[in-house]
């Protein structure tokens, strides 16, 4: 029963991922989407940072009374991710903004009807 | 919301400590949670509360958008400006050693301008951010603010 | 300070340092200047390497970032196969970027074209970083650079659903990028360290452990979706057809083969090709994902009425074939994808190119967008003969007819098919060939063939501007988008009939990279 507990934060982590992709698939409000991306990316995160822990282990900083340390590399790698994630999330928000000036609304399934009457229109004139 | 008293208060006592602060995580990385990345989103947050209380307009005279602008660019030139001194100095890119006599004092100011340029960078991203996002607010009714 | 000691350092930091610099510019004439010095000083210092390497023993040019050894360190590492992804990108940036100056100051904004410039110079730089990189996660962060600058780049289109494509693509792409994250990670915790070639060694003891194995699945899944592998190629149509016609130009030619070419890196140089093609089945899926790559996205681009879609589609199919040449596991199979790899990327940027004359010629500063369709196009060898005689030659490469580029890749697929005694490949091979006679047919029939569309009564657009979608094209581009354009056509005939700058490079990192394997 403990070793269940020990691995709780892969647990956490496979039901982030599958949590975020289903969002993303299965909702079409550009929003949703984006918030979906940050789930599934967030579990990320988690995948890389649960293992850095080791047991006993301290904080990184060198110190005379510790042997053993937490692996730093982890959290380096980790605060690019979050960054390359907000970037991602900064300009898929900005996009969505942008097409809901374009075309008034933020649902795929609206937007996807305008761009097909659209072109039926164009087909008519041309 | 800048007629409401005690937001104003609040505000004008809090700011200089957020950015004080933003500015102890940028120096305190080494031995603390911090670093460049934090205290850029520290200083922009102080920024952004006193933009929210006193309106766009009067964040926009505090921080102008070219200065904005050049503060993005200018962090990106700073930390390429330390890889290419390590490379005039003698070493390969981004090498610290050779900018000091001493390698672990040259590691010591390579990281500090590294951070420096980090935290400058993203200090500009997110107010550019803020002030984009912000500024199309006028898309639907207008709040008095 | 020697300069050649630093060249794989400075591939990567002048095109990335021209980015800000255009940015604090702020001029577009000056982001320009700027921007495109870079780029041709990249593609000096991509053929510098390529030279460079000639003379080493091995073969490998090694770098180290911070002056750290690896494995602490990160490392720069240039071997045959990365020199020639170097000099390919590199030399196609450096092409469309003059050609981008004519063709953007009618398709994006004045204002915004300092950060067109900016966009582009972060694009390049990060698919130089990928290539360049010997460090896992590294490839991850540069990945993302240029991907997070081209969905920018796509979204500066003018038609609205530039916005709706480069949001898909912004989504579709963050994906495959979390899932190369995931397997960068599993391979992380396995093997502790994440520079590529001590991985491989450090792999040979983990090698049979599940999580190594989902590692390769999860980075296979990754870089499929990046490369347009059919079925995750749903972003690709609509964001060439869409995107400004230099950032199609520009992305077709460079975008996805940079993401073969990181397949390629992980399978031969980190997994090794015994893990990956004898214990897995994964040569027979992708055997299949490729021929259905090659037959349904041919067949789908012979249906489309837009010639940017047609040819974006045509990029799914042929990308099909260079997965194809992977799928065998051999030096021939993985010598005909590398230099399919480079020929399918001059011929593709060739064609998005002259297209962009076409776009350009057709629209007035600010005017609104209008499709490329047959009905258009009609006639169009009269008043742009020498663009769509590009576009033929092109096409021919595509296609795989002798004395042009394409036919070599062929040549070295049907060789690979011969020699594992696969016949029906063969035919399978000539047959979708066939399928791309089809669809340049069809633009060399409305082109060649069809009379141009009667001059109706119409006002100019400047009294009506609904009429600009009406206006008949007048007249052959400009030659500052001519030129560039040809100078790729003449490299695909050129490279079609003298071999042995991507031929004799392409063998070589072939052997190179199954030589370094278990």
């Amino acid at each position: 029963m403990l070793s269940q507990f020990s691995h709780l934060s892969y647990v956490i982590t496979v039901f982030l991922m599958i949590a975020g992709l289903f969002i993303v698939i299965a909702r079409g409000n550009l929003i949703k989407k984006l918030i979906g991306l940050s789930v599934f990316q967030t579990s990320v995160y988690l995948l890389y940072l649960a293992p850095g822990k080791l047991l006993g282990g301290t904080a990184p900083i060198l110190s005379a009374q510790f042997t053993v340390y937490s692996n730093p590399l982890p959290h380096v790698l980790i605060l690019t991710a979050i960054v390359v994630g907000v970037a991602t999330l900064a300009l898929g928000l900005a996009l969505a903004v942008r097409i809901r000036e374009a075309y008034g609304s933020i649902e795929e399934d609206e937007i996807l009807a305008k761009d097909n009457a659209f072109e039926n229109l164009q087909e008519k004139h041309a | 919301m800048k007629n409401d008293l005690v937001l104003r208060v609040v505000g004008k006592l809090l700011i200089p400590f957020i950015l004080l602060f933003a500015l102890y995580v940028q120096f305190h990385g080494d031995f603390g949670p911090g670093g460049g990345f934090q205290a850029g989103v520290i200083f922009a947050s102080g920024i952004i509360f006193y933009a929210l209380i006193f309106g766009l307009a009067n964040a926009r005279k505090l921080m102008p958008d070219w200065l904005v602008e050049s503060l993005l660019a200018s962090g990106v030139l700073i930390y390429a400006g330390v890889g290419i001194a390590g490379l005039l100095l003698g070493g390969n890119y981004l090498d610290y050693f050779v900018l000091d006599s001493d390698p672990v004092h040259g590691q010591h100011r390579g990281i500090f301008w590294v951070e420096a340029g980090v935290a400058i960078t993203v200090c500009g991203v997110m107010l550019k951010i803020f002030y984009m996002f912000a500024s199309r607010a006028n898309f639907d009714a207008r709040t008095d603010d | 300070m020697s300069l050649e000691q630093h060249l794989p350092a400075l591939q990567v930091i002048l095109p990335l340092v021209s980015a800000p610099l255009a940015v604090l510019l702020r001029h577009g004439g000056f982001a320009f200047a700027i921007v495109t010095a870079g780029s041709w000083a990249a593609f000096a210092i991509a053929i510098g390497l390529w030279l460079q390497i000639g003379t080493i023993d091995g073969g490998i040019i090694s770098y180290q970032i911070g002056s750290w050894a690896p494995p602490w360190g990160i490392e720069y590492r240039v071997d045959r196969l990365a020199s020639f992804v170097l000099v390919l990108v590199s030399g196609i940036a450096a092409l469309v970027l003059p050609w981008s100056r004519a063709s953007i100051t009618r398709e994006i904004p004045e204002d915004l074209h300092y950060l067109y410039y900016a966009m582009f110079a972060l694009c390049l730089a990060g698919l130089l970083g990928i290539t360049i990189t010997g460090d896992a996660f590294n490839i991850f962060v540069f990945l993302e650079i240029s991907s997070l600058a081209t969905y920018v780049l796509i979204a500066l289109g003018r038609d609205r659903r530039a916005l709706a494509a480069a949001f898909q693509y912004l989504i579709m792409g963050s994906i495959g990028a979390t899932f190369i994250v995931i397997g960068i990670g599993f391979l992380y915790l396995m093997t502790g360290t994440l520079n590529l070639a001590d991985m491989a060694i450090r792999l040979r003891d983990v090698e049979s452990t599940r999580s190594v194995l989902a590692a390769l699945a999860f980075l296979t899944v990754g870089i499929s979706l990046k490369m347009a592998l059919f079925p995750l190629h749903q972003w690709l149509p609509n964001a060439y057809t869409y995107a400004p016609s230099a950032v199609t130009a520009f992305l077709a030619a460079t975008a996805t083969k940079v993401s073969v070419y990181v397949l390629i890196r992980f399978y031969y140089s980190v997994f090794g090709d015994s893990l990956v093609f004898d214990q897995l089945p994964l040569p027979q899926i992708m055997l299949w994902l490729s021929l259905i790559a090659m037959f349904a996205a041919s067949a789908i681009a012979i249906s489309q009425d837009n010639l940017k879609r047609l040819f974006a589609y045509s990029s799914v199919g042929q990308i099909g074939y260079i997965t194809l040449g992977l799928s065998f596991g051999s030096i021939n199979g993985l010598t005909a994808s590398i230099v399919h790899l480079f020929n399918h990327g001059i011929a593709k940027g060739a064609i998005f190119l002259l297209i962009g004359g076409i776009v350009a010629v057709t629209t007035h500063r600010g005017g609104a967008p209008a499709a490329l369709t047959f009905d258009r196009l009609a006639g169009l060898s009269k008043r742009m003969p020498l663009t769509c005689f590009g576009i033929v030659i092109s096409g021919l490469s595509l296609i795989g007819v002798p004395g042009t580029a394409g036919f070599i890749s062929k040549w070295f697929l049907i060789v690979a098919a011969l020699e594992q005694g696969q016949y029906w490949l063969v035919g399978a091979i000539l047959t979708s060939s066939l399928l791309a006679v089809a669809y340049v047919w069809r633009f060399v029939e409305a082109a060649y063939f069809r009379s141009p569309a009667s001059p109706e009564k119409i006002d100019s657009p400047a009294v009506n501007p609904e009429n600009e979608a009406k206006k008949p094209i007048a007249a052959e581009a400009p030659l500052s988008l001519l030129v560039p354009a040809w100078l790729l056509v003449g490299a695909t005939i050129w490279f079609g009939l003298d071999t042995s700058f991507t031929v004799g490079s392409a063998l070589e990192a072939a052997q190179q990279l199954l030589g370094t394997g278990k």
